[in-house]
């Protein structure tokens, strides 16, 4: 039975050889991965910017991240709003919010614009999540008062009876550390976001006295702020 | 005992045992989490037992300490098996072993501190994900090395299958774990934004499709036989099953991004192959399931079979669900709602833990050379678990459709008919039926527990009962 082929050649000889084996499969399991990866980061139109340089801020030589406004273009996040978005990556938000709202007529009239990719270019990792137990906040900066956020997020039935969101109290209680910011920025810069050595210089300052509610706050506040983005342009086709 | 026995025994009986005692923790964390979302007083205001913090426990201690020691049980039990050689070293298998536990260990101390890397599926920190990597190396070493010094001439097929998914899950976890360390315990992606994203799910789905589908054939491609006691039904659709997974499995990510910032075309290719995938799936649970033609009679009094022939009922079922909500319209309904997580439920309740479960009593009774303390309690884990996976899975289909019909729906005015808070209201009762449905399933798990180990004792005090010698 052991010499007898029951299938082509190929497929006996690779039953035969682990090694052959191991290679074939390695090789067939690359593939997929290799054609929807790779093109993704050399492909002019997958982020928007490319063709709207507007989108995203255009910072002149000297200006701090202070010198931004609203609407300004995609820039990378204060040292408070960095703690902020820590914050929520470590309580787990991401699992019940999305960030990342879809080209649909309701989508647009619940959160707003559809989401670019250019828009998360400086999330590392990105935060579009993959469940709306709770809203998308892709666009929540601006919609709700600070205090309602503080209210919010200390007791959010308070302010949303139907919420199954867990109350956040600690928040308001825990401080944020300038020295663990100024280190998460360093880290940034390396991979990539173009912090300057004197946003990271004044880092620790910008969030002395301020608690992770702060934080958390101003990361909120900043979400779907940064570009401004027109209705009558075609972003993405 | 150890050196009298002709294989390497031992370490997957530990491996087995522990697999089942993570069924009932990673189970227990799901209803725990299942029941915040229907009464969220059950958060306690504690930082430590927030969803946001449990939910990737749950998963983690389902997929990873569960999958991780079942896979690992029954991959060292079967290369042994169907090589008809000891495992290459001894050695190697017990670091896995202790490894991997406390690579476990240290998820359930620091996933509940909020130390993650934010990336959904694979949370763990940095040092973490290391010790993972040096881990799954050094199970894939020997289980390759354990095949190259077979005695058999040909490598028999649930190899292929756990080999393909050795080597996937190495690639995937290397790439999607790349990160820049910033402290001890706390690292940023090196990836941003929209590649980040599509690495992610390229993992996600594919921790899925390889670690949860390809690692779980090559159990089913072992024990389905060997517990019908009857030959594969097809050589050339195990073949045809092997390649096309292989190949297709890996593009499927994409649809998780479907209508996202991920480019168009990324997002179809992801949907295009999807579809495609119901062919080889289809053609692998036929194949299980028609081993057992001409001996259908063996479900009625064989419990262990009914759990392995029913996981492929499930399989087959997710495996067409999958597709469909792949599809771009559907998709635009389903994606962000409970449709997909129940979705994954059907899979991981129904097909990952039935066939895990019919491969443990299996082993179990082969492993302690015994009979189940009691084959009574078998069914009712069997009837636990269906029961459990059936109401959970309605209860999801239901909120996930309902959550995106009211997302959606305008009134007459041409103005959204409910608030975001009303669509929350709108799923209690469901929520509260998916807690009860994974609760059943607990139970299911626990009623195992319990049969397992008082099997294990009967085995040690009393030999004599387990005379009758093992039947395949």
């Amino acid at each position: 039975m052991a010499d007898k082929i029951h299938s082509t050649k190929l497929q006996d000889k690779l039953e035969r050889n682990i090694w052959a084996m191991i290679l074939m499969s390695a090789f067939v399991l690359s593939i997929g991965g290799i054609v929807e990866i790779v093109p993704l980061f050399y492909l002019k139109n997958t982020m928007e910017h490319n063709k709207h340089p507007e989108i995203v801020w255009d910072r002149k030589e000297g200006q701090s991240l202070d010198d931004w406004k609203p609407g300004d273009g995609i820039r990378p996040y204060t040292a408070l709003e960095l703690a902020g978005r820590d914050v929520y990556i470590r309580e787990g938000c991401y699992l019940c919010h999305s960030q990342m709202i879809r080209p649909f007529r309701d989508e647009k009239e619940r959160y707003g614009h559809y989401s670019l990719a250019s828009e998360s270019m400086y999330d590392h990792p990105f935060q579009w999540g993959s469940k709306r137990t709770g809203p998308d906040l892709a666009r929540v900066g601006g919609k709700y008062s600070d205090e309602w956020h503080v209210r919010h997020l200390i007791a959010p039935r308070s302010v949303v009876p139907e919420s199954v969101m867990p109350n956040y109290p600690w928040l308001a209680e825990n401080m944020v550390d300038g020295a663990t910011i100024t280190r998460n920025m360093k880290g940034l810069q390396t991979i990539g976001v173009p912090y300057t050595d004197a946003d990271i210089a004044a880092a620790a300052a910008k969030v002395e006295g301020k608690t992770e509610m702060d934080a958390m706050v101003a990361y909120m506040q900043v979400l779907g702020t940064m570009a401004k983005l027109d209705y009558g342009v075609s972003y993405r086709e | 005992m150890e050196t009298t026995e002709k294989y390497h025994f031992d370490v997957v009986r530990w491996f087995s045992v522990a697999a089942v005692i993570y069924l009932v923790v990673g189970t227990l964390v799901g209803v725990v989490i299942a029941s915040q979302l229907a009464w969220p007083v059950m958060n306690f205001d504690n930082p430590y037992l927030t969803f946001g913090r449990l939910r990737p426990l749950h998963t983690n201690a389902v997929i990873f300490a569960f999958g991780g020691c079942v896979l690992m049980a029954t991959a060292f039990y079967s290369v042994q098996r169907t090589c008809g050689v000891k495992l290459w070293s001894n050695k190697l298998a017990w670091f896995t072993f202790w490894g991997w536990n406390l690579i476990i260990v240290s998820a359930v101390i620091t996933l509940p501190l909020g130390l993650t890397s934010g990336k959904e599926y694979a949370e763990l920190e940095w040092p973490i994900d290391i010790a993972i990597a040096v881990v799954w190396v050094a199970f894939t070493v020997n289980f390759v090395m354990t095949i190259a010094n077979r005695k058999s001439s040909h490598i028999y097929v649930s190899n292929w299958f756990f080999l393909g998914m050795m080597i996937m899950i190495t690639y995937l976890h290397v790439v999607n774990s790349l990160a820049i360390p910033v402290g001890m315990f706390k690292s940023y992606s090196i990836f941003s934004g929209v590649q980040d994203a599509m690495i992610q799910w390229w993992w996600g789905h594919n921790a899925v499709g390889f670690y949860l589908t390809a690692g779980f054939l090559g159990i089913m491609y072992y024990f389905v036989p060997k517990q019908a006691n009857r030959p594969m039904f097809s050589y050339r659709l195990s073949v045809i099953h092997f390649w096309a997974l292989t190949f297709g499995y890996v593009w499927l990510g994409a649809h998780h991004l479907q209508y996202t910032a991920l480019p168009d075309w990324t997002g179809s290719l992801g949907a295009a192959i999807s579809i495609a995938m119901i062919i080889p799936s289809w053609g692998g649970a036929i194949n299980g399931m028609m081993t057992l033609s001409g001996a259908w009679d063996k479900l009625r009094t064989d419990y262990v079979l009914r759990f392995l022939i029913a996981s492929l009922a499930f399989y087959a079922m997710s495996t067409f669900e999958g597709p469909i909500m792949s599809i771009k319209t559907v998709n635009a309904l389903s994606h962000y709602t409970d449709w997909t997580v129940g979705h994954v439920h059907s899979g991981a309740l129904g097909w990952v833990g039935m066939v895990a479960a019919g491969a443990l009593y299996h082993m179990v009774m082969k492993l302690w050379n015994t009979e189940m303390y009691s084959s009574k309690l078998v069914n009712t884990h069997f009837w636990l678990a269906t029961i459990g996976t059936v109401i959970y899975i309605v209860a999801l289909w239901i909120s996930g459709i309902m959550q995106g019909l009211m997302w959606r729906d305008y009134d007459e005015f041409g103005t959204l008919t409910y608030t975001f808070a009303e669509s929350v209201a709108a799923m209690h009762p469901f929520y509260a039926m998916r807690t009860i449905g994974g609760f059943i399933y607990m139970l299911g798990g626990v009623v195992m527990l319990y049969n397992v180990v008082m099997t294990i004792r009967q085995a040690r005090t009393n030999p004599s009962i387990t005379a009758e010698p093992a039947r395949a």
